[in-house]
């Protein structure tokens, strides 16, 4: 086949963002940050490492020792970012990544440097933090490190940082505000998204299901028709190279119903019925929902037909459901093999 | 225990920027096929499976699952996964060997790097925490550590595009690869920085891809191939992730490896290294003191086809198919993963 | 089974529960590693090679986050590997690890599994929808609880069978302080009355959702021999799998399952697994599936799992006791509990399981595993003697 396969986006993102504890040294960076200090630890060896980490890189022994660094410091390592990703990197205007040694420590952090241009950086130039005025323990409280020329004073950062959260009642108020508490938690949003497409075998049987037909496939010499197929026989790794048209009708082998509300934006209201459902002439079960009766009457053994969405398109969903076709149910000794 | 362990057959996929045909399992079925055809050995013979892949490159979790099928699993199989290049899915394999317990494995990568952003996924690969909310991508990561390595001096820009002239040019005679041309460093060098220090010829293509090879023990691996490509060394080691913390002008994780799987021996004809990037090219030849007189990456290597997760296991292949063929007496292959060459497998085969 | 005589000689494991808000990802797999390596009077330094297990990286959303944890587990300079073979990882890396012992391959190998669930939600983590696959509109419930009622038509198993499993493993759990899951009024009543979620499974049915991480360090014979505690020798180890659906599967007691429960036996010189072990560690994420894998592992006929669930054969003071930690139903760090359950095992053989330490016989114990649609099977034999 030389025709491109069917091609859907996809977006992974898990709603809200990944939720982060942090942990002792995390903690202490970030709330470092949102200070407007930054710290690091020291190592075994007597080194300076930042950011922090609870261990030694090397030995793994713990480390709990926290010093302040910087806040100037020399670039390691750079390189330029040309186009930005708006809602990812942390500015909008072309920049570069740098490892910045801040002063006092021994090893560099990875940050986002702000400069004019390639042109103006090199390895070894001195930098300084610019900070956020709104800081809230987060590694972009530095929006970027800046240049700093021989002899230029380093900024301090903007005070005070945001005042903490209320205290609870009962609480001394005034010594709340001065000492908001330690930072705990952040939130990271991951949002990737992706064409994926749907491959040679299943591109077959999805434009046949545009046409209202299911057409599962089997491999040369093998009698097992596979529905949905996958492009392989898994027994065999053949390749399912032969198109067989199965029944619109089947039976419920085993079934769940759910009263679970939200599991799925496809989900109809609960209780539902999740149903696996051997179609005639197919050797696989069809994973689908039941709908048309009661939950509650729902049986294995129920005879069920397909039915189709009003305007079908070469989409698993195209089969909203199934419901009975009104057959007597079919005896167990005939389906007991598949479920 | 099994002492000897050989790859006996290899097959991977013609690689292609972006597969718009085939998806995973597609692209296993074939090389998967190949390569036990190739073997000899009986597809219900075969002891042990091991595969390698990435979730994250299929957008969605369990892609080995799906994988399997492409297999033949039936009856019942004893097989496993690793989250990684399948070369460590082949390191897998070669312990299965040892204990005895199985005289062959197969071992299959896969991976579709034009479904989404790898670049980007490969981001998500660093500290939650402090790094990838800033989301540096993996060419970022690795413009960082030559930015480092050009600064020390030791290494310069035509260097770079020296190792990018000479892959791209070998890979004319590579049918497997997704980039080739007849360049020379002049020329590549008059192109523009577009990463810097890195341009686009310095940095591997995306690829889309899978490739299978099939491990024998001794008499096994004897009956079925003429000239296995007996493993005599092999090892991997990871160091500390974070660049700061790290000489990203060494990579002494290859170093160990390569100490351990013996490459220091010599008389290695040709190596296949997992360069993603041309600066980690003399990082790795001065990691593993190969000299002048080793071919390296003489099938044009990652930086001209790169089909993630099996990249590394191609490395493999491509050595152990040239031990098989006769073109070579020993050579080398080493696999890496994690930014900046963070974790290196080193394998080191011989005819014998 | 081939090979260097192998040997736990370390367990460590972190509480379990909902969310370790206390903890980065880091401290929690060093939590359970510390641990273990203090366990086996083993430092950081003496360890040759880690082996790291989880589920789905989504659940974290790192890639690969053995890469970036490489360090905090001491794995600097040394050989690090990640296996990934969905619910049953935690028990294939502790076989992935022993085998580079039993290889020859190293001497002392530390094997961690872990999952962080409170940074996502798995539900969300085990059904992203795919384009193109049939939209499962019942999360993991809905997959196994028709599988459930197909068990029930096939065995004709009355319905509080389950229920029974359900507090039976919660009040095992209460000697365990490790567990997440402390119930210690549950009944019968209460499990029957309780929210029905995918028909037949009602909420205490089902497992929880945890944070949690666990460790082993696994040496060979010269290593444990030298070793202060107790070691857990492996007298037999198998890994299974088969595909997720193809013609004529039995997906109630997939025949997966049963060569792999054959193969661990066999190594282990067990003809009757309900005679000759002295208590069981098995994968029973909701409730049913413990008659159901009583049957696939041969503990007795297919159709009789269930009397001896009803029995009380498998309780605490049963003649063969399932899950005296709690199982699976008392704490889920998914990527971890594979892995809880051959530790737990390990830790019976030792006897060093504290309160919940059965009644040893012949010293033998099971640990088991398994995963994706009842696929992926992983188990070993661990006993007080050398094999």
């Amino acid at each position: 086949m030389d025709a491109d396969t069917l091609v859907e986006r996809h977006v992974l993102e898990y709603p809200g963002g990944y939720t982060r504890s942090l942990g002792p040294a995390e903690s202490r960076f970030l709330t470092g940050l949102r200070d407007g200090r930054i710290v690091g630890v020291r190592l075994g060896d007597g080194r300076v490492m930042v950011p922090p980490a609870e261990y030694d890189p090397e030995t793994a022994r713990p480390v709990d020792e926290y010093v302040e660094v910087g806040p100037a410091g020399v670039v390691t390592a750079w390189t330029w970012v040309s186009e930005p990703r708006p809602g990812k990197h942390p500015l909008e205007r072309p920049f570069a990544f740098a490892l910045v040694r801040p002063d006092g420590a021994d090893t560099a952090m990875l940050h986002v440097l702000d400069a004019d241009g390639p042109a103006s950086l090199r390895v070894g130039m001195r930098v300084a933090p610019r900070w956020r005025a709104e800081r809230r323990g987060h590694v972009t409280d530095i929006e970027a490190w800046v240049p700093l020329a021989e002899g230029e004073p380093v900024p301090a950062p903007p005070a005070p940082a945001p005042p903490a959260p209320a205290p609870p009642a009962g609480a001394d108020p005034g010594e709340a505000a001065e000492e908001p508490g330690p930072v705990t938690r952040m939130v990271s949003p991951v949002r990737l998204e992706y064409e994926i497409n749907a491959g040679i075998a299943p591109t077959r049987y999805l434009h046949a299901l545009a046409e209202r037909r299911i057409v599962g496939q089997k491999a040369a010499g093998s009698d097992h028709v596979y529905v949905p197929p996958r492009g392989s026989d898994p027994t065999t790794g053949a390749p399912t190279e032969v198109e067989v048209e199965v029944g619109q009708d089947g039976t419920v082998t085993t079934f769940c119903v759910v009263n679970i509300p939200g599991l799925s934006d496809l989900a109809p209201p609960v209780p539902y019925v999740c149903a696996q459902i051997l179609l005639d002439g197919a050797d696989t079960p069809w994973f689908g929902l039941v709908q048309g009766l009661d939950a509650d009457d729902v049986r294995m053994g129920l005879r069920v037909r397909a039915v189709w969405d009003d305007d079908p398109a070469p989409d698993a969903r195209s089969i909203k459901w199934f419901e009975p076709n009104g057959e007597p149910d079919a005896p167990y000794e005939s389906y007991k093999d598949y479920a | 225990m099994n002492g000897e362990v050989a790859v006996v057959a290899f097959a991977q996929t013609k690689h292609v920027a972006r597969d718009r045909e085939r998806n995973e399992v597609e692209l296993i079925i074939p090389v998967v096929r190949e390569a036990i055809e190739r073997s000899g050995i009986p597809r219900h013979e075969i002891g042990f499976t091991a595969s390698g892949s990435c979730d994250y490159l299929a957008g969605g979790p369990f892609s080995f699952v799906m994988g399997l099928d492409a297999v033949g699993a039936w009856p019942p199989i004893r097989e496993s996964h690793v989250e990684a290049d399948a070369a460590w899915a082949l390191h897998e394999a070669w312990v299965a060997i040892l204990t005895g317990e199985v005289d062959s494995a197969l071992v299959y990568g896969f991976g579709k790097s034009s479904l989404g952003d790898v670049h980007e996924i490969m981001t998500l690969q660093t500290d939650p925490y402090h790094v990838a909310p800033l989301w540096p991508s993996m060419v970022d990561l690795a413009a960082l550590q030559a930015s480092a390595l050009l600064a020390a001096g030791e290494v310069t820009e035509r260097d770079l595009a020296e190792v990018s002239a000479r892959c791209r040019t070998a890979a004319l005679d590579n049918p497997n690869a997704v980039v080739a041309e007849a360049v020379d460093a002049d020329e590549l060098l008059a192109r523009p920085i577009t990463h810097p220090p890195l341009r686009d010829a310095d940095v591997f293509p995306v690829t889309d891809g899978a490739a299978a090879v099939v491990l024998a023990a001794g008499d096994l691996a004897r009956d079925v191939c003429s000239r296995p490509a007996w493993i005599s060394g092999l090892d991997h080691r990871i160091e500390p992730q974070a660049l700061g913390v790290r000489d990203l002008t060494t990579s002494r994780s290859t170093a160990l490896a390569g100490a351990n799987a013996g490459a220091s021996a010599g008389g290695l004809d040709a190596a296949e290294l997992h360069t993603q990037f041309s600066h980690e090219e003399p990082i790795l030849r001065q990691a593993l003191g190969l000299g002048d007189g080793v071919d390296v990456n003489p099938s044009g290597g990652p930086l001209t086809a790169n089909p993630v997760m099996s990249t590394g296991l191609i490395r493999i292949g491509e050595i152990a198919a040239r031990i098989h063929d006769g073109r070579i007496d020993r050579g080398l292959a080493h696999a890496s993963q994690g930014p900046a060459l963070q974790q290196n497998l080193v394998c080191v085969m011989e005819a014998r | 089974m081939g090979g260097v005589r192998t040997a736990v000689v370390g367990v460590g494991q972190t509480h379990h529960v909902a969310a370790r808000h206390d903890v980065s990802m880091a401290g929690l797999v060093r939590e359970a590693a510390a641990e273990a390596l203090v366990d086996a009077g083993l430092d950081w330094s003496d360890v040759d090679a880690v082996v790291v297990g989880k589920a789905p990286d989504m659940f974290e959303g790192v890639v690969m986050p053995e890469l970036w944890l490489a360090d905090a587990l001491g794995a600097a300079g040394k050989p690090l590997t990640r296996v990934h073979t969905a619910g049953s990882v935690g028990g294939s890396t502790a076989l992935v690890a022993a085998d580079l012992v039993r290889a020859g391959v190293h001497q002392r190998v530390l094997a961690v599994a872990f999952e962080k669930q409170s940074e996502s939600n798995a539900t969300w983590g085990l059904s992203v929808p795919m384009p193109f696959s049939s939209p499962l509109v019942a999360g993991a419930g809905g997959y196994f609880a028709p599988l459930i009622r197909a068990y029930m038509a096939r065995s004709g198993a009355p319905r509080h069978i389950g229920h029974l499993v359900a507090v039976k493993d919660r009040l095992n759990a209460l000697r365990n302080p490790k567990a997440h899951l402390h119930l210690p009024d549950i009944t019968l009543e209460q499990v029957e009355e309780s929210f029905l979620l995918w028909d037949p499974l009602r909420y205490l049915d089902v497992c929880p959702s945890s944070d949690g991480a666990m460790a082993l360090v696994l040496a060979s014979e010269d290593v444990a021999d030298g070793l202060p505690g107790p070691a857990a020798w492996i007298h037999g180890s198998a890994m299974r799998s088969e595909p997720t659906m193809f013609a004529g599967r039995d997906q109630v007691n997939p025949q997966a399952g049963r060569d792999c429960a054959a193969q661990v036996f066999a190594e282990a010189g067990i003809s009757d697994p309900r005679a000759d072990l002295d208590c069981a560690e098995v994968y029973v994420p909701f409730s049913w599936y413990e008659p159901m894998w009583l049957e696939n592992l041969g503990f007795c006929e297919a159709g009789e799992g269930w009397r001896l669930t009803e029995a009380g054969a498998t309780a605490f003071d049963g003649d063969i006791p399932w899950n005296p930690s709690g199982g699976v139903l008392s704490s889920n760090p998914i990527g971890a509990s594979g892995m809880i359950r051959f530790g737990e095992a390990a830790q019976q053989a030792r006897g060093r399981a504290g309160d919940h330490q059965v009644e040893p016989r012949r010293g033998l114990v099971l640990g088991h595993a398994y995963g994706g649609g009842s696929q992926f099977f992983a188990m070993w034999v661990v006993g007080a003697a050398k094999p």
